[in-house]
């Protein structure tokens, strides 16, 4: 059924009926006997992912199912940082494809995620930075990927609350900006694309917790769940922290780790920082929301956990590096503080794979940077899961690499990993 | 003059201290004591703030921390100055400045309030449905809803206070100093348990300490008194810390709490200098009591939130504690006995009372007695159906609830009115018992969800647990206390109590209106201006769990937290759902309590304290020479010696050219040390290096490259054999600490058969290196009894030496590829050995040179840096290194990767050299290489890694990685700059001295 | 934040261990028999589980020492705490 289109027409012609006469943005269906292909996950990478396989694959009989409610994990959890200025070509090609999709993401889904393109910055604060920073730009420059390295002072020009004096125990060297990076709205992108879904008819099957993996000689043959069997002979498995629980219920094992990413935000204030700004060396990134809150990153813990609650000396430590680039928040003051579960691989690049399971592909290991790559990851694993083999734009991110050795490392080579 | 609602005295107003503060720049006057919203309302100021989103004219609502409505801007325009501030919790002080904010150009005034006009285009979630059109429009559209959002003022000016961290450990933690608190605090400490009992509030007792009603009786005294003498008693309690103004902010697992000390914000700025503001508690309590209370629940009925319309529990406070009658025609809505002790304080204090509105239609309770005696008019089965007065209320309409409390009959009703008091009943307090991780149950009776399941050792006493009653407490509390502390007894075994409000109440989440629901604006999270049909818009769109109504209508989501109306939110969505409440989920209760200062978080950890400096100990000597400085880890390494105004360039060519033709010096004391010892010594670093240590004769040294368990290089150094069984490992500066790690990992888990130890010795020892043709002269001049013959002392080799009485190792190694000699000796005595060397050298011209010259030194050598040369991808192969990778050794770390399907790969990325067409033009490092620049997408090779000016070659030259470079020596590629392409051309990284003729000289 | 009892000194913060990840994993004896999968198995393939783990933390500001500890990975509950080397507990 075509859904309402959403506009200031539309609002206003509500308003006449007090709102009452709005259609619901998603079905709440009974879960079917049997689907083509079931993506186990409803965050923003599964929903987009069927959202793809519906609307470019030609494939109608598709169900998402989730254990809580859509967006819940780390789709509603992250800082929502967008940018593409990624060091190696394969992760500046994926990224970039992301972005791309990012730009025209509202139009497309007639659904205002608020990508804003406000531009990120990426702070170097020693020689070994610098040399990073210039590295990642002249390849990005390369790619064609809009990234420009700053000096201190364009630095400060850029963003005027950072403390670039040189007295302080890390001075700003300089940085990168990329322009068309950015921030969005990130429940607005699960709430979009499961609109989106269910009108080309997808199944949102929410409360639903897989709790097995049906196979017969080496190729799937449904899910386990909740609210009883599902058969399918593809499953998209798109579980972010999770991924290694579902991976264990085939029988097979992932090169992740979940570990506990702890978030911030501040009390809503007026504008008073216009960009986003990342920094590796003093380990803290700093946005503000349309609302006004000051949406502030921490790093994760070394601990594998599934609690969603980390230490409070990482929370500690990132707010001793907010204070040190901007002494002027230090009266502000922490309005909520919350945990993601994020798995991470390491070289610090997803996995958007088939496994030696047939019908059984996983999209995982986006690590802390995975809301970035929302729309791209949920086209290429479309792709990967429809065609039974990979994108070209995804092809180097696959399982095997892990025993080859042609990691795509991202951190080994300094990148900031957000 | 303002008019003045001040009363009989309050119970903590000192009214012979009078205070000034200035509210929107008016002068006004309040008592110590006072709070900044109870002066405000003494003075009859209700208007203070704007809301979020209409920007609809709002007051104070309560008289604690869970306000929505009454935040403010304290001391705009100075480094003091704080954003939204709740009044209701700012103690007032002489000279204290206020202001509202979110509105423009004032607040009785605000351009803004042109969104309660547009609001029906307005509803929740309305920003996803438009804005969209044209598409690269949505950035303009959002800097003016950017503008609009926001609430105060972030500050622009860096902190001026400072604030500090105390850890905490005791026995048992009463967090709460209500009747339940302060009995659970007496009790332990009595029990020799040292205990530390919390409150936000600047006063013990809680809501108790004010009763003063002949309706509530402890031992047949007014339970307020009763409380009073246990307060007096406990402060004389020598194991019990008591802390006032301090309030829970986090409550994490095994009972680890973070709590908010705040010293010094009740004082007139000019006290607080050289004082700590607040101090963070982190708080380790084998126990912890949670004692922290109930939050009165408001009403949800149409036009709910104007100014004017409070709590009535904070209005009975106001009057009680503050001696402050919050309007004149008062007006009480209830659905439970609340409101009537509200109506019996201000009865007491003579306040007048209009009428009081139950919802409920029969009522069978000592307090409504007491309140018809005094004839004040109940409306019984009645509710507010609408209410008027755009910045203050000045009348309300009632009409009679339908049977079953869903609509509203008869005729309407019209009342004056300039104060509403609203009491919907009481909601536990349960925020830190969840955060702690313990789960709820949803108690039917009086719909509240109370602690069911605790998730480490501790317990919820009084009305946050549900015992809402004075009875209930001092029956259940004590029980409650013996178990938990594990005592037989507590003081408050055969107490007599007297309590005489009924709990019978009509729970009606939304109350009706005689218009539409679409009509109305009745607000369940003031702040955020989000409204029951907001809610109800939600549920219709498909939107089920509380979470994304929460997220889609931004209930909850204020600065308060929703502490108000989570509680009506979820109501609501299971009366229209139909299912039972707690079945959408609660939402989850997300630390901190009350919004916690970043600068309390932090600390002592801003400016020099952010991070350790590391100097070495001739750190001085390189101060006072001028050197300027690089950060490499935590380390402060000299960088370079600028002389008369050199730059960077032009000094490091100086020095260079100094240490190749004569003598240089360098500090490299941040190197990393490690002392190895034990029988299989030699056998440790034959599996942690890839070359091989079994032949290395006592006295040698060796270069070593370790690897990662994946065969990439993860550091480097050079090993030196002190004895049979004795070696000393140097490490890279950044890798000391990790590679320590490392190898006690490998030692204690994988390879605990071996005998060997591992002691970090990098700050116990400095290493001075001096090289350069002339650097045995010097040398040799300050170790006068050592024979720094070739053939005595070679090349990669060591000799224990003295300076003076000062025993020293001198090793003959080099990075530099000058005949070079590294002094090591005990930090302490290093200032003056490096003096002694500069002394020595002073014939040599010897010239001190830091970190820069070192690189464009090894450089030219062709000599790599961990960590810029290699980037946690490249093997010893790759760097052209496989002299050093043994044949031989059946395993090292790492061995078993460089046999992979991609690393062996003959067109992996390689170390090669790269010299300029044009031998002036010096590369950036980090620029890329390309063989064609024409081709599309451009095909990237490999990267500039290092790169310098020779003043020795006198050109430029640079280190890269390039894609098969091995084997394209002499083939010419391209760095393509943003405005210029620079011609490359491939060659051996060894620039200089390839045969070693200087080392060995 | 929890507390983790190390066999040597006792309770302490969290804050003052090192994660080593899963336990028991013990690196092979003869590394060069091994196919690539399998070396790939040892190197990074991990179970990652959600509940009880049996995980390896070091004590690294305090005595330095690499020991076992068994915790529930879905509320970090630690059951059991015990020496490299010591047999694994039975949970």
């Amino acid at each position: 059924m075509m859904k309402n289109k959403y506009s200031i027409f539309s609002l206003i012609k509500n308003a006449f009926s007090y709102h009452e006469n709005w259609q619901k943005a998603w079905k709440d269906p009974q879960p079917k006997k049997e689907y083509d292909v079931i993506i186990i996950g409803g965050g923003g990478h599964g929903l987009a992912t069927a959202y793809y396989l519906a609307k470019k694959h030609d494939l109608k009989n598709i169900a998402v199912v989730e254990k809580g409610w859509i967006g819940g994990g780390n789709t509603g959890r992250n800082t929502t940082i967008i940018r593409s200025n990624y060091l190696w070509d394969a992760s500046a090609g994926l990224y970039d494809h992301a972005l791309k999709i990012w730009e025209n993401l509202s139009q497309e889904l007639n659904y205002n995620v608020m990508f804003s393109q406000r531009g990120v910055m990426n702070l170097a604060h020693n020689l070994q930075d610098v040399r990073d920073l210039k590295r990642r730009t002249h390849a990005n420059r390369l790619n064609g990927i809009d990234a420009v390295y700053l000096n201190t002072q364009q630095v400060k020009e850029f963003c005027p609350i950072i403390n670039t004096s040189p007295d302080i125990r890390y001075p700003v060297l300089g940085g990168t900006l990329q322009r068309r990076a950015g921030t969005a709205r990130h429940d607005a992108v699960a709430w979009g694309y499961a609109r989106g879904a269910d009108e080309m008819g997808v199944d949102i099957i929410q409360n639903c917790e897989v709790k097995g993996i049906k196979r017969n000689n080496g190729a799937v043959e449904g899910i386990e769940t909740t609210r009883g069997l599902i058969k399918t002979k593809k499953i998209g498995v798109v579980a972010a922290g999770h991924s290694s629980v579902i991976a264990n219920m085939a029988g097979l094992k992932l090169p992740l780790e979940s570990k506990p990413l702890q978030a911030l935000v501040s009390e809503p204030v007026k504008p008073v920082i216009d960009t986003v700004v990342m920094s590796n060396a003093v380990h803290a990134y700093v946005s503000q929301s349309d609302k006004g809150e000051l949406v502030i990153g921490a790093g994760t813990d070394d601990y594998v956990s599934y609690s969603q609650k980390g230490s409070h000396e990482i929370v500690e430590g990132t707010l001793n590096a907010i204070l040190e680039l901007y002494p002027i928040f230090s009266r502000m003051r922490m309005l909520r503080q919350w945990g993601g579960i994020v798995d991470i691989c390491p070289d610090a690049s997803p996995i958007v794979s088939k496994t030696n399971i047939k019908g059984l592909y996983f999209n995982c290991g986006w690590g802390t940077g995975g809301f970035k790559a929302t729309p791209g990851s949920g086209d290429l694993f479309a792709h990967t899961i429809a065609n039974d083999e990979p994108h070209k734009l995804n092809a180097a991110f696959n399982l095997n690499r892990f025993i080859s050795g042609d990691l795509v490392d991202e951190h080994g080579a300094a990148a900031v990993a957000h | 003059m303002t008019k003045s609602l001040r009363v009989k005295t309050g119970k903590i107003i000192d009214e012979t201290y009078r205070i000034s503060f200035k509210f929107n720049g008016k002068t006004y006057y309040g008592f110590k004591g006072d709070t900044l919203a109870s002066a405000l309302l003494a003075n009859d100021v209700h208007l203070v703030g704007r809301s979020f989103k209409y920007h609809r004219p709002r007051g104070i609502m309560t008289a604690g921390s869970e306000e929505p409505n009454a935040i403010i801007q304290l001391h705009k325009n100075s480094s003091r100055t704080e954003p939204n501030v709740r009044a209701t919790e700012v103690e007032i002080y002489e000279g204290l400045e206020a202001s509202s904010q979110n509105c423009w150009p004032s607040v009785e005034f605000d351009i803004g309030g042109i969104n309660n006009f547009l609001s029906p285009l307005l509803p929740a979630g309305f920003y996803y449905k438009t804005f969209m059109w044209p598409a690269s429009f949505w950035e303009k559209y959002e800097y003016f809803i950017r503008k609009s959002a926001g609430l105060g003022k972030s500050p622009t000016e860096p902190d001026p206070d400072v604030y500090e961290h105390k850890y905490v450990h005791c026995d048992v933690l009463v967090i709460g100093s209500g009747i339940s608190g302060i009995m659970a605090a007496k009790t332990a400490a009595k029990n020799g348990l040292q205990t530390l009992l919390v409150d936000e509030k600047p006063i013990l007792g809680g809501s108790t300490i004010y009763q003063n009603s002949e309706n509530f009786k402890i031992n047949n005294q007014n339970s307020g008194s009763w409380l009073e003498k246990e307060i007096n008693e406990i402060k004389k309690i020598s194991n019990l810390d008591i802390k006032v103004r301090t309030s829970v902010a986090a409550y994490h697992g095994y009972n680890f709490l973070l709590a908010r000390e705040s010293l010094t914000d009740h004082l007139p700025i000019e006290q607080r200098k050289n004082k700590t503001r607040h101090k963070l508690l982190k708080i380790r309590a084998k126990k912890v009591i949670c004692a922290t209370g109930s939050i009165e629940r408001p009403l949800i009925f149409n036009n709910n939130d104007r100014p004017g319309i409070l709590l009535s529990s904070a209005i009975k406070r106001y009057a009680d504690l503050f001696g402050v009658s919050c309007g004149e025609k008062n007006v009480l809505l209830t659905n439970n006995d609340s409101a009537y002790e509200t109506a019996i304080s201000l009865i007491q204090k003579g306040i007048n009372i209009e009428a009081i509105i139950d919802n409920r239609e029969e009522v069978d309770s000592k307090l409504v007695y007491e309140i018809e005696k005094n004839n004040i008019k109940i409306y019984k089965g009645f509710t507010v159906v609408d209410t008027s007065g755009y910045k203050r209320i000045n009348k309300l309409s009632i009409m009679k609830l339908s049977k079953d409390g869903q609509k509203v009959i008869g005729s309407k009703i019209n009342l004056p009115c300039n104060c509403l008091g609203i009491s919907g009943g009481w909601t536990p307090a349960v925020h830190l018992f969840t955060q702690s991780g313990g789960k709820l149950k949803f108690r039917e009776d009086d719909q509240v969800f109370i602690p069911n399941t605790h998730p480490s050792d501790q317990i919820s006493i009084g009305s946050c647990n549900g015992d809402l009653s004075l009875e209930d407490i001092l029956i259940n509390v004590p029980n409650t206390l013996k178990e938990f502390l594990g005592i037989k007894k507590t003081e408050y075994e055969n107490i007599e109590v007297l309590s005489s409000e009924n709990f019978s109440k009509r729970n009606i989440w939304l109350l009706p209106s005689d218009k539409v629901l679409g009509k109305t604006k009745s607000f369940v999270d003031y702040q955020n201006d989000a409204t029951a049909k907001d809610i109800k818009l939600a549920l219709r769109e498909g939107f089920r769990s509380i979470e994304h109504v929460k997220r889609y209508t931004t209930t909850g989501m204020g600065t308060d937290q929703g502490k108000l109306g989570n509680m009506h939110a979820l109501g609501i969505i299971s009366e229209t759902a139909g299912t039972k409440m707690g079945e959408h989920g609660t939402t989850t209760f997300r630390p901190p309590y009350t919004p916690l200062t970043f600068g309390t978080i932090v600390g002592r950890n801003v400016g020099e304290y952010f991070d350790i400096f590391r100097k070495t100990p001739i750190h001085d000597w390189h101060v006072e020479n001028k050197a300027e400085f690089e950060n490499v880890g935590q380390w402060k390494r000299a960088w370079y010696y600028p002389k008369d105004n050199e730059d960077m360039y032009q000094a490091v060519q100086r020095e260079s050219k100094a240490a190749r033709e004569s003598a240089g010096i360098l500090d490299a004391s941040t190197l990393g040390k490690i002392d190895i010892q034990g029988t299989d010594a030699s056998e440790f670093l034959n599996r942690v290096y890839t070359n091989s240590w079994s032949k290395l004769a006592i006295g040698k040294c060796r270069y070593g490259l370790m690897l990662n368990e994946d065969g990439m290089v993860y550091d480097d150094g050079v090993t030196t054999r002190l004895g049979e069984n004795h070696y000393i490992m140097t490490t890279t500066t950044g890798g000391a600490a990790n590679v320590l790690s490392k190898l006690e990992d490998y030692l204690q888990t994988e390879w605990p058969e071996l005998d060997v130890y591992l002691t970090s010795v990098t700050d116990h020892y400095a290493t001075i290196s001096v090289c350069g043709p002339n650097s045995r002269n010097i040398v040799s001049t300050i170790i006068d009894d050592l024979d720094f013959s070739d053939e005595n002392f070679p090349h990669m080799s060591f000799k224990n030496a003295k300076i003076g009485k000062i025993n020293c190792r001198v090793m003959r190694i080099s990075f530099t590829g000058e005949l070079s000699y590294e002094i090591n000796i005990q930090a302490n005595y290093a200032k003056s050995v490096w003096e002694k060397c500069i002394e020595a050298g002073k014939d040599f011209n010897i010239t001190p040179y830091g970190t820069e010259t070192m690189h464009l030194l090894r450089a030219e050598k062709g000599f790599i840096i961990v960590g810029q040369d290699t980037d946690g991808t490249m093997t010893p192969i790759d760097l052209q290194m496989d002299w050093i990778v043994s044949k031989k050794k059946y395993d090292y770390i790492g061995k078993r990767s460089l046999y992979r399907s991609d690393t062996i790969r003959e067109d992996r990325k390689q170390l090669v050299g790269l010299l300029t067409e044009n031998p002036d033009d010096v590369l950036e490092e980090g620029a890329q290489i390309v063989a064609n620049i024409n081709k599309t997408p451009i095909e990237m090779l490999g990267h500039v890694t290092s790169s310098y000016y020779s003043p020795n070659l006198k050109k430029s030259i640079a280190l890269a990685v390039v894609k098969g470079g091995k084997n394209m020596m002499g083939e010419k590629l391209i760095i393509p700059m943003e405005n210029k392409s620079i011609n490359v051309t491939i060659a051996d990284p060894i620039f200089l001295d390839k045969e070693n003729k200087k080392l060995n000289a | 934040m929890f507390l983790i009892n190390c066999p040597f000194c006792g309770e302490r913060e969290q804050s003052e261990f090192k994660a080593g990840g899963e336990a028991h994993i013990i690196r092979p004896k003869q590394p060069t028999e091994l196919s690539d999968d399998e070396w790939a198995e040892y190197l990074f393939m991990r179970k990652n589980i959600k509940g009880v783990q049996f995980e390896r933390w070091n004590h690294a500001h305090g005595c330095r020492k690499w020991f076992n500890v068994v915790r529930d990975t879905s509320n970090d509950e630690i059951k059991a705490v015990y020496k490299m080397g010591e047999k694994p507990p039975t949970i």
